[in-house]
């Protein structure tokens, strides 16, 4: 017919936009559970242990070689205009405010993301949820709640460390290979770097990609098809997502931040 | 029950682990440490022109910080900036005559006010204003100045 292809156009955007309402209704959910990890604060422990401390080895290690990296190429464009002391502000002011945030929440997205994902897939598809309702416990609160705030709390801590091992990366390569001054490399740092402008707002962002990637990655699980391959394309698609959203979240967050 | 102290020994380390990076991101990165101390009082001056001048940009005598910027703001009725500048506390005896100037630090670095103390035996309260006042050097102007004048000798 002539009108198909509308029809499937049509068919598609009520299709994600039914997605996004249930992925908002499953936040309500989630959110109304929050008593449950002051009840049970060892569910929350057990994931903040999932997803931030099994965490650390990915994050750390990637930290030192963004940081060092970091340090080498800056000092190569640095001193072509004479400006080496500046080595210690472009490798913090770059991992404060963008890098430490995003990609540890891209790496987060990756690694503990697609875990949650799995997990709640096949939790579905073995029909556990399930069991959990038919024992009268709520599984959203139960079992998201506590995943929800494990993956909310770790990510800031997350983005902090891996800021803090980059810049220390940084200072190896910079003062200790390339010879900048351990002075400068600091004392330049600390006067342009402002606390409640550079730092905060990198917590702040951090904060937003942890409630992202996390809610992303728990409703991917939740709503998949309860089948081998409903519970693939679930993985796949929680990290994907999660990575477009951050790296788009990022966007007009720094838009916000720090266009005044 | 082992299995749980577990669980609390990885959490506390991680969360006593995130916060000592937050820690050192506030104290050994940025400014926070700096900031910090003491409130200080606060001074006015009005220049002519402010060049690039920035909130936040150093206020300096002999060389060394002892205040910054707090903002900036134009005077309609004067047409001058009033620039506000916060000193330290500590800084207590800046006589009344001293003279305020817009440097730049290095040819492309950032401008920063360089206070010249005077000779009076006043000195300036909190909220008091800085009268002797030296615009900003702008460099197209200097540029201008230089190549009308060379054109002048020549000619």
């Amino acid at each position: 017919m002539l009108l198909d292809p509308i029809a499937t156009l049509g068919r598609a955007v009520l299709a994600s936009l039914t997605r996004l309402g249930r992925a908002n209704l499953l936040l309500v959910d989630i959110l109304r559970g929050t008593g449950e990890i002051f009840r049970h604060p060892r569910l929350l422990g057990e994931q903040i242990v999932n997803i931030g401390v099994l965490s650390l080895l990915i994050v750390g290690v990637s930290g030192l070689f963004v940081g060092m990296v970091l340090g080498l190429q800056g000092y190569y464009v640095l001193a072509q205009f004479g400006a080496e002391e500046s080595l210690g502000v472009m490798v913090a002011a770059s991992l404060v405010r963008e890098l430490g945030p995003v990609v540890a929440a891209l790496l987060v997205a990756g690694r503990a993301g697609s875990a949650l994902t799995a997990e709640i897939g096949l939790m579905k598809a073995t029909e556990q949820l399930s069991g959990l309702e038919m024992m009268a416990v709520d599984p959203v609160r139960r079992v998201l709640t506590p995943r929800f705030y494990g993956g909310v709390l770790a990510m800031p801590m997350l983005a902090a460390i891996f800021s803090a091992v980059g810049i220390l990366g940084g200072y190896f390569v910079g003062v200790g290979l390339l010879g900048v001054d351990t002075g400068a490399f600091w004392s330049q740092m600390q006067a342009k770097i402002d606390f409640a402008e550079d730092v905060v707002n990198g917590v702040i962002k951090s904060l937003a990609f942890g409630v992202v990637v996390t809610w992303i990655a728990l409703f991917q699980g939740y709503d998949s098809a309860p089948t081998s391959v409903g519970v693939s394309r679930s993985t796949t698609r929680s990290v994907v997502h999660a990575a477009l959203v951050v790296l788009g979240l990022d966007f007009v967050l720094t838009a916000l931040m720090f266009g005044d | 029950m082992a299995k749980r102290q577990n669980v609390e020994l990885m959490v506390g380390a991680f969360v006593a682990l995130g916060l000592v990076a937050l820690f050192f991101l506030a104290m050994k990165v940025s400014n926070l440490s700096l900031s910090a101390g003491g409130e200080g009082y606060v001074l006015t001056a009005r220049f002519t022109n402010v060049g690039s001048l920035k909130v936040r940009a150093p206020v300096t005598m002999a060389g060394v910080r002892i205040g910054r910027v707090e903002s900036l703001r134009f005077d309609k009725t004067t047409y001058m900036a009033v620039v506000t500048m916060r000193v330290d506390a500590g800084i207590d005896a800046i006589p009344e005559d001293t003279f305020a100037n817009i440097f730049t630090s290095g040819l492309l670095g950032e401008q920063y006010i360089g206070l010249e103390p005077g000779g009076s035996t006043d000195y300036l309260q909190d909220g008091g204003e800085i009268a002797h006042t030296q615009s900003a050097l702008v460099l197209e102007q200097m540029i201008g100045q230089f190549l009308f004048k060379k054109a002048g000798e020549s000619g």
